[in-house]
């Protein structure tokens, strides 16, 4: 395959594609498009500035921002070395492992904030060394970042396996031979040839910290600027301002496809 | 082959992502159940039968399915199903159509929402009342005795945000002591505030009675005198939309009456 084969391009060749397909497909770009048409119709833009613009929704949005970028980091630490052993290793046990890995990808995100308290609540397994240590969890923005990490990780854990076994092990066994140590072969032919897959991986795991809520209000607890994210935000505005709440609910949209779209450009031009 | 991939994943991402940053609040209350076009009242003072559709608070859970067992021992031919939620998540569903035949709030606020919208077939009837109490973990580690504890550094306070009916009775209890609470988190709902006190997560919080109760050995309750200073009036009324207004009344009837009111009363609410 060459990089002018792209879909859409005049030189595609013609697939014959049958045309029954055409109809569940518009149907289900429908039922995931209509809903946010929906909310567009709903929102009042004579107030939608004033909104979106006020303290606790200031607050709320650049929390969100700092946490998932902070939980993008941490998944990107962890989830690297993580994809890469499930990639290129075998060990007794590996499939059980990855299952386990995955898991909070199916599991509802309240049932991992349940989880989070017991392993690092104060009277969870961990709690108490950690209180020995100083280490208050409980209500901090560091709470969030951890739900957030523990909801997204799978994301970019799944993204990345999957590239590096398409990618192949050849230049790596080929660098091997020519004498590059381990490290050097990591750092300069595993990692840049995986770039794109660790890229969108990164990618789906900030969108879903972004819009993580359940393991958040479950682990971490809700407060202005201190653990009140924006999926927090919309949730207790829907109370009392369903208004705000919508138009609330833009911006979290607009921030994920903004980032999204830029991946995706920034990729192309790679 | 890795560029077919690439590709995919390209074209996954932002599908995936967007439905991933929708779905973070997914947690919808579930609509009620289907009343049925087929349900049959007997308007002419007959025997009750069809299905009855009743939404009411979340904190009528236990009281309202007790009441109800009852209520279809005495009318066999009525089926009852339930929506209990949050008030307002209920007033909101009834405006978008929901089909429900009894409403019961938790507040006299979202009652008035739905007479303003003209919902209501009969005028709310007050059947009883909730005022705040202290809930702290099993043995009380924080030592907590008053209100006025709750205030002192380093006692981890959970309450319920202003924006919901919990919250504002704990604004109002605040200022009628002349306090100036620090909580560590305002939560949605009773439930969650609750939920951070059995955990042992906070030293204390702020819930209502019946909740307290409720929870049975897993907290320890305190009562406090300026919780006068905010009750919680609860009301209930048949729905105009409903097709079985025979049975909704006679639903509320049973709520009102003395059976009901004993259950009410166990479960710690008060008159209203």
């Amino acid at each position: 395959m060459t990089r002018s084969s792209r879909p859409g391009h005049a030189a595609y060749p013609r697939l014959g594609l049958p045309a029954w397909v055409f109809v569940p497909a518009a149907l289900g770009a429908l039922f995931v498009v209509l809903p946010l048409v929906a909310m567009l119709t709903q929102i009042d833009w004579s107030h939608f500035g004033a909104l979106v613009t006020s303290e606790s929704s200031r607050a709320a949005l650049s929390l969100s921002l700092k946490t998932s970028l902070a939980s993008t980091v941490l998944c990107i630490v962890f989830g690297v070395p993580m994809a890469v052993v499930l990639a290129r290793t075998r060990f007794p046990g590996q499939s059980v492992a990855r299952s386990l890995v995955l898991l909070p990808l199916v599991l509802p995100p309240v049932v991992g904030g349940i989880a989070l308290l017991y392993t690092f609540g104060r009277r969870g397994l961990l709690g108490h060394s950690m209180e020995v240590l100083g280490l208050q969890i409980a209500f901090s923005t560091t709470a969030v970042v951890m739900a957030q990490t523990f909801v997204a990780l799978p994301f970019l854990v799944v993204s990345l396996e999957g590239a590096l076994r398409t990618g192949g092990q050849r230049f790596e066994e080929v660098a091997a031979t020519l004498g590059a140590r381990p490290t050097t072969v990591f750092l300069r032919v595993t990692l840049p040839l995986a770039l794109p897959g660790l890229a969108s991986g990164a990618v789906l795991a900030f969108a879903r910290a972004l819009g993580e809520f359940g393991a958040t209000i479950t682990f971490a607890g809700s407060l202005q600027g201190v653990t009140r994210t924006l999926p927090l935000e919309i949730y207790l505005q829907r109370e009392t301002d369903p208004q705000a709440a919508v138009a609330l609910s833009l911006v979290l949209v607009a921030v994920a496809t903004i980032v999204i779209t830029l991946t995706r450009r920034s990729r192309t031009a790679l | 082959m890795r560029y077919a991939a690439r590709v995919l994943a390209a074209a996954a991402a932002p599908v995936l992502a967007l439905t991933l940053a929708g779905c973070g609040s997914g947690d919808e209350s579930p609509r009620g159940g289907d009343s049925s076009p087929t349900n049959s009242s007997s308007s002419d003072g007959g025997e009750l039968e069809g299905d009855l559709t009743v939404f009411a608070a979340a904190s009528l859970k236990k009281t309202f399915t007790q009441i109800g067992t009852q209520f279809e021992k005495d009318h066999p031919g009525v089926q009852l199903s339930y929506n209990f939620a949050g008030s307002s998540d209920l007033v909101a569903q009834i405006q978008q159509g929901a089909p429900a035949d009894v409403f019961a709030s938790a507040d006299e606020k979202n009652m008035t929402k739905a007479t303003d919208d003209s919902l209501t077939a009969s005028d709310p009837v007050k059947f009883a009342s909730n005022t705040l109490e202290i809930a702290v973990p099993p043995g009380n580690p924080a030592k907590i005795a008053s209100l006025q504890d709750l205030a002192k550094p380093g006692v981890k306070l959970v309450v319920c945000a202003p924006e919901v009916p919990c919250g504002s009775a704990t604004t109002k209890v605040e200022s009628a002591a002349g306090l100036d609470l620090k909580p560590v988190s305002e939560e949605q709902n009773v439930t969650d505030v609750l939920g951070k006190v059995i955990a042992g997560e906070a030293d204390a919080g702020l819930v209502y009675v019946t909740d307290v109760k409720g929870a049975g050995d897993k907290v320890e309750g305190i009562e406090f005198p300026q919780a006068s200073a905010a009750v919680n009036v609860y009301p209930i009324a048949t729905l105009k939309d409903s097709r079985n207004q025979a049975a909704a009344n006679a639903f509320v009837e049973a709520v009102t009456s003395a059976a009901g009111q004993r259950v009410l009363a166990d479960a710690g609410f008060g008159k209203p």
